[in-house]
């Protein structure tokens, strides 16, 4: 579980997250949503670390990120996974070999081994065997992003942070990358974080849902709460497209 | 940014970049592939600068020197002791400013910009270490051999004067470039192009490592790298000549 205690957070007099609390659940998606420069993603690399936060505390299962020193940031961060909204694979390594980095940098066990949970991971993805020995650059965006969880998963992380996980992809296939994340949440009982905008996501997979508007927590709830909202911020962000306008009528 | 804040930020990432790699196995699985992009891939460059320079600037020595009481080794000793003083080291590490020191930060400035670099450190990575060390000790490893090879090759091609043109005879030539050798001019050109080697890799991986926006802003990162480090690089050379040579 991760816990944010109001955190405030500012640039340069900007200040970009105000007093924002969350509970973030194990074993649950929990999602983080708001329009392009709410504060969203200030949010998500703050709990991460990769933002210092001004005021506030952020507890990873009790153990507060802004209290910890770079070397324990480090072995905290073994214990995460992310995928990027860029897939952020390493250009010069085949799709095996990136499976394989975070093994072979931090696994102790034997190359066999290290081999066969990557194999193991790149599978769970559901990617076909052929396209482990290819480039990042000759694989699909869609087949990037699964190795990109793939990756994420193969040190059997606690925490999984989810960036866009759906930018650039075909409704189709961003279905199945949120079943993915979906499912390995459950699977593995992972913390899962993912940043958002994209509604199809939010009400296919959101179980925990934080709305920030202007960087203030403005809303708490799930997937089948946000219809009922009397929040207008909240409204405009969801129902901004003719599609959720008459799914809301019809749900009337 | 100021010039002196840039020189902080540069030492701290320098302190990240001088510690203990997480795994050494990584290292040594980094390392040969940065010999062999960063040294063997420079050697076409520098065999085709080296000759070609050695050959003019025979050319133009000899030229300029046609004066009957200059002695016949002048050719060969004015051109042996500029490659081995000035163009081996100095100038043929400007040259590799722009080759390794734009791949360099290019490289390294994409992976900033592709967030692979933000990967890494969200798996826990010592990303500048990672990333920076193997090149820079990688190139100033090979630098000795290069400007080594510059030399030869240059002093070579101030051969082939005497052997496609009538202005001046090999045997003059080899007169010359054997007159009055002094070893410590060779000491010397290697352990400053080595300091140099070191600016140009480490110059780059910083503009390189701190690239933030897009693929225009990594050509910046790029030019940046080449510029500074060439500035830097003549600013080293007037100082290590000063305590080497006085």
């Amino acid at each position: 579980m991760i816990e944010v205690k109001n955190v405030d957070k500012s640039f340069d007099g900007n200040h970009v997250l105000k007093n924002v609390s969350a509970v973030f659940e194990t074993g649950k998606t929990n999602m983080i949503i708001g329009q392009s420069g709410s504060g969203k993603t200030v949010l998500m690399k703050s709990i991460i670390g990769l933002h210092r936060i001004d005021n506030g505390k952020i507890e990873y299962d009790g153990r507060n990120l802004p209290d910890m020193r770079m070397s324990e940031i480090r072995i905290l961060r073994r214990e995460v996974g992310m995928l990027f909204q860029g897939s952020a694979l390493f250009d010069s390594l085949s799709v095996l070999e990136n499976v394989m980095y975070p093994l072979e940098m931090f696994s102790p066990t034997s190359a066999e081994e290290m081999t066969e949970r990557a194999i193991f991971c790149l599978k769970r993805v559901n990617l076909e065997e052929k396209a482990f020995h290819l480039a990042p650059s000759e694989i699909s965006g869609g087949m990037q992003k699964r190795v990109a969880i793939a990756r994420a998963i193969a040190l059997q992380p606690k925490y999984l942070f989810c960036d866009e996980p759906n930018s650039g992809l075909d409704p189709r296939t961003s279905l199945v990358i949120d079943k993915l994340i979906h499912e390995i949440t459950h699977e593995f009982e992972i913390t899962t974080i993912i940043n958002s905008h994209d509604m199809n996501s939010v009400m296919e997979i959101g179980e925990n849902i934080i709305f920030i508007e202007k960087g203030e927590k403005a809303w708490e709830g799930n997937n089948s709460d946000i219809f009922h909202v009397h929040n207008e911020a909240l409204n405009d962000f969801v129902f901004a497209s003719e599609l959720y306008k008459k799914v809301k009528k019809a749900n009337q | 940014m100021s010039l002196l804040s840039e020189t902080g930020r540069f030492f701290l990432l320098m302190k990240r970049v001088f510690v203990w790699p997480d795994r050494w196995k990584m290292f040594f699985r980094q390392f040969p592939k940065e010999l062999e992009k960063l040294g063997l891939q420079s050697l076409p460059i520098v065999a085709i600068i080296s000759v070609f320079i050695g050959f003019i600037m025979t050319m133009q020595t000899k030229l300029n020197t046609s004066n009957p009481l200059l002695p016949i080794y002048t050719t060969g000793l004015v051109t042996r002791d500029t490659l081995l003083l000035e163009f081996s080291s100095t100038i043929l590490c400007l040259i590799l400013a722009g080759k390794v020191g734009s791949n360099i930060a290019s490289e390294i400035g994409t992976m900033r910009i592709t967030e692979q670099i933000d990967a890494l450190e969200i798996m826990g990575v010592n990303s500048a270490n990672y990333l920076v060390l193997p090149k820079i000790i990688a190139f100033v490893v090979m630098m000795p051999f290069l400007v080594i090879f510059s030399m030869a090759l240059g002093v070579g091609g101030g051969y082939f004067v005497g052997v496609f043109t009538n202005i001046l005879t090999t045997g003059d030539y080899l007169v010359g470039i054997q007159y009055a050798f002094i070893p410590f001019y060779v000491y010397y050109s290697i352990f400053k192009s080595m300091i140099f080697a070191f600016i140009i890799s480490s110059v780059a991986a910083y503009y390189g490592y701190y690239a933030y926006g897009g693929a225009l802003d990594v050509g910046k990162a790029s030019t940046n790298a080449v510029v500074n480090g060439s500035i830097l690089i003549l600013f080293f050379n007037i100082l290590i000549t000063k305590i080497m040579l006085n």
